[in-house]
């Protein structure tokens, strides 16, 4: 395999006392696609949850993992979560924009709410060549300052994966990212995925079959909490190994 | 037969109606009157004069209530200042950990501290602060006033939490913010209107109290801006006043009495506006 970004060793994923995530060993490949899917309630989504450690603040829940996760050879467990978190970036599955931000703020919300400080011409040039990136320039140029939340949500779903591009993260992590969009909203965010992989690694869950063929390089298949079966995704698709995951991808459960 | 049944039901159907229309209908009644009483006596007192000068003499007519309107103000914003941040607070830490044993007592606490009778917050404050600092103050009376106003914000600000989508926390979180900028630049803002409703409707709440200022603020016939010293507030110069064998005085009190239900009037109106002009739709 080339480079790996992210490798996971022997992570386990616990709510309290019952574990969501059994024993996952897997090595994400940079520059790439890979899409996790699986059966509803398989573990995907917390498992996603534990690459940025967003897992754990979940205490309410009484969330924890054991096991390794690596981000370039450098154990995350022993990174400060905020580093981790800056470098590797989130879009969840409902847009999710701040909704008392104007365009622009949000674009830069991750240094705003860090507290890095940049002069405005940068900030201007970040937000540009993150709203560039994502196809969303042409569109909201003339409303930078108008409210986030006034976009359509196939736009406001680009405008938070601008959000995360806008930190330079190595990994972007989106769970289900367009299962709350229309098809022609949809399509245009696996196109701008396509794109998005020459700079940053891209890990997506998805519930959508169709949609791991169509983008993703590799493949990544949970079911109840076990990864069953990973490998590129014309193999997996093409040639299962595991019983389960051509009976999963034959729809004949999930 | 048939018939007789059905207009005995249609007549207990109206009979019903009719009382359920009365009987909410009455609930005007005594706040009608109430404010035609007050404006009826109050409102030709009010000139420039009543707002911003002094009270005359004894048995002088005219003379103001200056004092005790700086002196309610006063005390608002010292009973503002001293819960609003303890109030923000306790919010975010019970909405935060819903379950948490800790956060179950503090919100039973909050429920009792609503339930305790005025004149009781009254004298505790009396013993916490007046006697060891062996004075009556104005920062005893907003000391009173803000423990008054405590449990309304609380539970006004937690209900606003409570409507801030977790995407909205986990998005500040996944782009590396620290609890407490999230909690400032995100959370807070987003709920801001809430929060603002629930300081309005407090201070309309704590304007009126009367008996936690008597063992605090005490009342003072002069102005005073010093916090360290009693202050007059508009309930007890109604109450000092309506209590007084002066005529003059009297028709000060309901001055003071319309001024005081003006306020809390306007007071709850712009809690309305603001809930309408600010609120943010997620």
């Amino acid at each position: 395999m080339a480079d790996k970004v992210l490798s996971v060793r022997g992570l386990n994923a616990y709510y309290g006392m019952k574990r969501a995530v059994e024993n996952v060993n897997v090595d994400f490949v940079k520059n790439k696609i890979t899409a996790i899917m699986g059966p509803s309630g398989c573990g995907k989504t917390t498992f996603l949850r534990c690459l940025n450690r967003i897992h754990e603040v979940n205490t309410e829940a009484r969330a924890r993992i054991e096991g390794d996760i690596f981000l370039n050879g450098e154990n995350i467990a022993k990174m400060h979560p905020i580093l981790v978190r800056r470098r590797i970036g989130m879009v969840f599955q409902k847009p999710n924009p701040f909704p008392h931000m104007t365009i622009y703020d949000n674009v830069i919300a991750g240094y705003k709410l860090n507290g890095i400080k940049k002069k405005k011409h940068e900030f201007d040039t970040i937000v540009e060549q993150a709203l560039t990136k994502t196809a969303l320039w042409g569109e909201v140029k003339d409303s930078l300052y108008d409210r986030g939340t006034f976009l359509s949500g196939g736009q406001q779903q680009r405008l938070c994966i601008a959000r995360a591009l806008a930190m330079n993260p190595d990994v972007i992590l989106l769970d289900e990212p367009t299962s709350a969009l229309d098809p022609i909203a949809t399509a245009k965010i696996e196109e701008l995925l396509n794109e998005l992989k020459e700079n940053v690694t891209i890990i997506i869950v998805t519930h959508n079959m169709a949609q791991a063929g169509r983008i993703s390089d590799y493949t990544a298949f949970f079911y109840l909490g076990e990864l069953l079966e990973y490998g590129t995704t014309e193999k997996l698709f093409t040639n299962p190994e595991n019983e389960k995951t051509e009976n999963f991808l034959t729809g004949r459960f999930g | 037969m048939k018939d007789l049944s059905l207009k005995k039901r249609v007549f207990k159907e109206r009979l019903f109606r009719g009382g359920v229309f009365f009987l909410a209908s009455l609930v005007v009644v005594p706040l009608a009157l109430l404010l035609g009483y007050i404006v009826k006596k109050g409102i030709g007192v009010i000139n420039w004069d009543f707002l911003f000068s002094m009270p005359a003499g004894v048995g002088e007519s005219g003379g103001g209530i200056v004092h005790s309107l700086a002196g309610t103000v006063m005390l608002i914003v010292i009973a503002v200042i001293l819960s609003v941040p303890v109030a923000v607070a306790t919010a975010l830490f019970i909405n935060d950990h819903p379950k948490n044993r800790i956060s179950r007592m503090i919100r039973f606490t909050v429920d009792m501290l609503q339930g305790i009778p005025s004149i009781i917050m009254g004298i505790v404050v009396y013993l916490w602060v007046v006697l060891p600092m062996k004075n009556f103050s104005s920062l005893a009376g907003g000391v009173a006033l803000g423990i008054m106003m405590l449990p309304i914000v609380i539970k006004s600000t937690e209900e606003t939490l409570k409507m801030v989508p977790e995407s909205l926390k986990e998005a500040s979180m996944a782009l590396g913010a620290p609890y407490y900028k999230t909690v400032l630049h995100v959370i807070l803002p987003a709920g801001l209107s809430g929060i603002l409703t629930g300081v309005l409707l407090g201070v309309s709440r704590i304007a009126g109290e009367t008996a936690p200022l008597l063992f605090t603020a005490f009342g003072n016939p002069f102005l005073n801006t010093d916090i360290f010293k009693p202050v007059d507030a508009l309930p007890l110069l109604i109450y000092n006043y309506s209590t007084s064998p002066y005529p003059e005085w009297h028709s000060l009190a309901w001055g003071a009495s319309f001024i005081l239900v003006a306020f809390v009037l306007i007071l709850n109106l712009i809690t309305r506006l603001v809930v309408k002009k600010w609120q943010i739709k997620y």
